[in-house]
């Protein structure tokens, strides 16, 4: 697992070095063109500013009012009866719609079971193996003006409960 | 649909805070986010200014064009749509490769670059069928090596931080295959209605 961990971080300068030395033996110029590229990341930063206060806006109004966590006691009784542990619930709702939401409430599963418990795992293993859909959505397509989303809601928050249902059971059969 | 979410959250809010006495909180949770997506939308100016400036390089000197190349049978079959040679597969791989290794600030300016290449193949504001394929990889997650969460679990003295990387990838490889196969059914019962 030590590789593993070694990888990512050698992965970003490892690459910079390969664009900098084939660009420049290709007679690239590097600067100016890395220069021309980084304003458009300018642009795209203020473009998105709208689409994040609009959502993040939404979310905290739904989230403080005290909304989501009745509905999340509302369906737990459920999810228990199916086998899903009480604890982990919240973080399970939250992941699809907000990110630093999610990784606080990981954060505080893992303070208060500790890293190594049942809890802790799974809540560490659902945190990577799924990603906030809504987010992704309001970002990507904010970004290039998509209008009419398609199915795209429905598949992310689809797969999105597969993989906190992967998690649950793959961490159950591993660290039982 | 999105549109229905982003009010009907809102409105849900307000509403349930009504009776519930929590509209202080609302109050307060409207301003103090709405600063926090600006601080996000900021944060995110060096990112995406590091990485779409690298990445144009990358592209001049041909490096996109190789990977695209080496990788093209796999991602073919899963963008059917997207010509062979079109620079959106290259930035497609680059974001997969970045999404892999944990690297989500990376992943976001060459996700974006991506979505772009796709609109401009399709040309209109409703989202393609790569664009959907694409998106429901990313919200399925494909992280290998879950860096954060190490990085949490170091924090919190965990005798092994990276136990939970092989819980993670097997999490990761069905829910990301679930994507593929829930999109690709949603796509042809879209076909079938027209």
């Amino acid at each position: 697992m030590g590789i593993l961990t070694s990888v990512s971080t050698w992965l970003i300068p490892c690459f910079l070095l390969l664009v900098l030395i084939t660009a420049t033996w290709k007679q690239v110029s590097t600067y100016e063109v890395f220069v021309e590229g980084g304003k458009e990341g300018v642009k795209m930063a203020f473009s998105l500013l709208p689409f994040l206060v609009g959502m993040i806006v939404s979310i905290s109004i739904l989230r403080s009012s005290g909304a989501l966590e009745a509905f999340t006691n509302l369906i737990t009784p459920f999810l228990v009866f199916i086998g899903i542990p009480p604890e982990i619930i919240p973080l399970a709702l939250v992941r699809p719609i907000s990110g630093t939401a999610a990784l606080g409430m990981t954060t505080e599963l893992i303070a208060t079971n500790g890293p190594d418990s049942f809890i802790g795992r799974l809540a560490s293993t659902m945190q990577g193996s799924t990603d906030t859909t809504l987010y992704i959505l309001t970002v990507y397509f904010g970004a290039v003006g998509i209008k009419k989303m398609g199915y795209a809601l429905k598949v992310g928050l689809l797969a999105d409960l597969i993989g906190i249902l992967a998690s649950i059971i793959v961490v159950s059969i591993i660290f039982g | 649909m999105v549109n229905i979410i982003w009010a009907g959250m809102a409105v849900i809010g307000i509403i349930y805070a009504m009776f519930n006495g929590t509209m202080d909180q609302v109050n307060k949770a409207v301003f103090e986010s709405a600063d926090e997506a600006v601080t996000l939308s900021i944060g995110l100016i060096s990112v995406l200014v590091f990485w779409l400036g690298i990445m144009r390089v990358a592209e001049k000197a041909g490096i996109l064009r190789v990977l695209t190349r080496l990788l093209r049978p796999i991602i073919s079959k899963l963008f059917p749509d997207i010509p062979k040679d079109h620079p959106a597969m290259g930035y497609i791989l680059s974001n997969f490769t970045a999404n892999i290794f944990g690297l989500g600030n990376a992943a976001t300016p060459m996700g974006i670059k991506a979505m772009e290449q796709m609109k401009q193949l399709s040309g209109n504001d409703t989202a393609s069928r790569s664009m959907i394929t694409f998106l429901a990889l990313n919200t399925s997650s494909l992280t290998i090596i879950p860096t954060m969460v190490i990085s949490i679990r170091m924090q919190y003295n965990s005798l092994a931080p990276t136990e939970i990387v092989g819980t993670t990838i097997i999490a990761t490889v069905i829910s990301s295959l679930s994507a593929i196969l829930i999109d690709r059914f949603f796509y042809y019962k879209s076909t079938w209605r027209k």
